[in-house]
């Protein structure tokens, strides 16, 4: 069984049509890259996975692990094993982010009818994969986000994904703003990360993350559907091509 | 819980209420009567011309600029009493809930009367001196001074800040006033754990009125945090209108903490008057969770060069409940500061007032006075005003305001979500850290906890209520809603 299934998946935001029929299957294991223009519907297709009520789904099915995405909450979503790293994480001042990871931690755990984990147990996890993420530990007590470059936001995103082990990682765009260290210790999460159990879809304008993260499958979103697939050298065919082939193709696909 | 069926007292209290229908003028002539033998020269002329003041005044309209925003015609139109004391029995028991962990002291009131034996006076610190006021004037008509109790400062200080001819509450206080506290603490004392003062509406089926009289006399150098605390046991109308005078001599380092928690059928209005010498720092901190109509009055005056003021503040309602804070923050010398930061939550009908008033004298040069405050609005029918007023007669000064009106962002509820936490958990963790951000500015571990623990509750009660409320009606249909009633 595939561990996400898309079919024919359409989404409104403010009665604009942006999705218009996306199909995909990720399997446990395989790392996605989803590559676009701007405009394409990339971050939509985040948002609406990681369950966003501003987004209207219109029609379509997404089973996540055999259940049906489109009926859950967002936080039920997430306690089933999707995360999305924000392309904009959000700052939350006067939550400090060992609290918030801890207790985002626990939710999670209860509802797989698991024991929370106390403070003791939690810390030296969180240092750990901040060492990771070579992050510094003072960051632990300061608000969410709050005051932290575009490159520590990431870092905090990727950070939150390695300590709730989801089995789907969403990134939408985190490649986007950082600079080529910040980059590399991100992909460096992400790859310490990968495994059987675990897929990622890795959303991107650009080839250059996928230096450092190999995908096994690169799609190309245009215009709200996926206009074609293959495998990374298709990001380097766009890298060398851009985005105007495959949107002349989308084109020319469309029925007359 | 039932009224009249509160232990002993209860009948008794039954009979005073029916007994003898009250006003406020019955309630002043009573009082003449109870305490004409008691009162020193001084008392008796301050209460006649605070009542002359209030007699020819009245209650404040909404025409009053400084009463826009609040109707007071239910509170007018309640025919409050006054109750004797002993008339309604409270027990240590009902209490007990209500104490403050950590407070060095805890004097409690009981419809505006000393009550000693819920009271917890062991092992005073040194330094502070702590008594019912009632009983400090008593001992100083009849020349006999209990250990710790100094009545020689009450004569010099009290009336003396608190201005009958600026509002009619503190007329009709001081009037009207049977207890309250005072506290002095000594030259250079520092009372490490809050002094806690606990005033207990308890009615028996009666609207009850008090007026609490508290007195604080911090002497130079001194350091010390007292908390004011009004509660309700059961569900009466009560009023409560309080008076505080807090003087702080040179280099004295005091803070003051307000406490509303009644219920939702109560009136309080406060008054909080803070004289400060040169190179005093006081801090204010407001926590207005409870009551049905609260108006909170915060006014400090920098009296001495290079005097600070914190003034710190929080106000939670819901349903119809009306919270007004007024402050009038007063530069009289050069090289004061004074600081304002309220943070406002309104759910349901709720409606919020912030009135941040500053006014710089001719002398005050080099002020810098900051005011900030800032709104949450949870539901449509939720309504803030806030409204700063600069006067500035000095001319190098830098003052400064801000106020913003804003609700819960979705992108911070739905990135919380996204990470697996709960709507109503991520509502009240959002909720908290925007209440929250007083603490930070509390410097008492004690009372920072015990307000802590107070607004962690109040904030859970909110984000819990909101849940059903989002589907169907607002439950508070049982509330009054104090802009009907004129």
């Amino acid at each position: 069984m595939a561990l996400l299934e898309i079919e024919d998946l359409h989404a409104t935001v403010d009665g604009h049509e942006i999705l218009k029929g996306v199909n995909l299957t990720v399997n446990a294991g395989e790392v996605h890259s989803i590559m676009g223009p701007n405009g394409s519907g990339k971050s939509t297709l985040a948002q609406v996975l990681a369950r966003r009520e501003t987004y209207e789904v219109t029609r379509g099915r997404v089973l996540f692990d055999g259940k049906d995405l489109l009926e859950m909450k967002p936080e039920d979503a997430a306690c089933e094993g999707v995360f999305m790293a924000f392309q904009y994480p959000v700052e939350i001042p006067g939550i400090g982010n060992a609290y918030f990871l801890r207790s985002a931690m626990n939710a999670i755990r209860r509802y797989r009818g698991q024991d929370e984990l106390d403070a003791m147990d939690f810390l030296p996890l969180y240092k750990e994969r901040l060492k990771l993420l070579e992050m510094d530990e003072k960051l632990m007590n300061r608000s969410v986000n709050e005051g932290f470059s575009g490159g520590e936001k990431k870092r905090n995103e990727i950070l939150q994904m390695a300590v709730l082990q989801p089995k789907l990682a969403i990134l939408d765009e985190t490649d986007s703003g950082l600079d080529i260290d910040a980059l590399r210790i991100v992909a460096q999460g992400v790859n310490a990360m990968r495994g059987p159990d675990r897929a990622f879809l890795v959303i991107t304008h650009y080839q250059r993350l996928l230096d450092y993260i190999t995908p096994d499958f690169v799609h190309v979103l245009v215009d709200g559907r996926i206009v074609r697939s293959g495998g990374p050298e298709l990001a380097l065919e766009l890298e060398d091509r851009g985005y105007g082939s495959a949107e002349a193709d989308a084109h020319a696909a469309l029925p007359a | 819980m039932k009224t009249g069926m509160r232990g002993m007292g209860s009948e008794k209290a039954m009979a005073t209420v029916t007994g003898r229908p009250n006003t406020y003028l019955g309630a002043y002539r009573e009082l003449l009567a109870l305490r004409q033998e008691r009162d020193p020269v001084w008392l008796r002329q301050l209460r006649e011309d605070a009542w002359t003041r209030f007699h020819a005044k009245g209650f404040h309209t909404t025409h009053d600029e400084d009463w826009r925003f609040t109707n007071l015609a239910a509170l007018a139109k309640t025919p409050f009493q006054r109750l004797e004391k002993g008339s309604v029995a409270v027990t240590a028991q009902e209490i007990e809930e209500f104490r403050v962990a950590g407070a060095a002291c805890q004097l409690v009131f009981v419809n505006g009367h000393f009550a000693p034996e819920l009271s917890a006076l062991q092992n005073l610190p040194k330094g502070l001196e702590i008594c019912s006021l009632e009983r400090a004037i008593d001992c100083g008509m009849i020349g006999c001074a209990p250990e710790g109790c100094a009545p020689e400062g009450i004569e010099q200080h009290l009336g003396r800040y608190a201005d009958v001819r600026r509002d009619v509450f503190v007329a009709l206080n001081t009037a009207l006033w049977e207890d309250g506290a005072y506290l002095r603490i000594r030259r250079g004392a520092v009372i490490d754990q809050p002094v806690h003062l606990l005033y207990v509406s308890a009615g028996a089926g009666a609207e009850i009125m008090t007026h609490p009289r508290t007195l604080i006399v911090a002497e130079p150098t001194s350091h010390a945090a007292v908390i004011e605390d009004y509660v309700s046991i059961g569900g009466e109308t009560a009023f409560s209108n309080a008076v505080t005078e807090l003087v702080a001599g040179q280099d004295a380092v005091v803070s003051h903490f307000l406490v509303e928690r009644e219920n939702l059928a109560a009136f309080n209005v406060s008054t909080l008057r803070l004289e400060q010498a040169r190179g005093t720092n006081v801090s204010s901190h407001s926590i207005l969770l409870g009551g049905g109509l609260v108006r909170n009055n915060v006014h400090p005056v920098l009296a001495g060069d290079g005097a600070e003021c914190l003034i710190n503040g929080l106000f939670v309602g819901a349903g119809r409940q009306h919270l007004d804070n007024y402050m009038l923050v007063e530069h009289a010398q050069p090289q004061c500061s004074s600081r304002q930061f309220y943070n406002g939550i309104l759910d349901g009908s709720a409606r919020g007032v912030f009135h941040g008033r500053i006014v710089v004298h001719k002398d005050a040069q080099k002020t810098d006075a900051k005011q900030t405050n800032r709104n949450l609005l949870l539901s449509d029918n939720a309504r803030i005003d806030t409204k700063p007023q600069l006067e500035i007669h000095a001319d190098d000064v830098k003052c400064t305001h801000g106020a913003t009106i804003g609700q819960i962002e979705e992108e911070q509820l739905f990135y919380l979500r996204s990470r697996g936490i709960d709507e109503v958990s991520a509502r009240n963790t959002l909720l908290y850290a925007f209440a929250a951000e007083c603490l930070d500015r509390m410097q008492e571990p004690a009372a920072r906890e015990f307000a802590e623990g107070l607004i962690r509750e109040r904030i859970a009660e909110l984000a819990r209520n909101r849940q059903p409320a989002l589907e169907s009606a607002p439950a508070d249909e049982e509330t009054q809603n104090w802009e009907e009633v004129r």
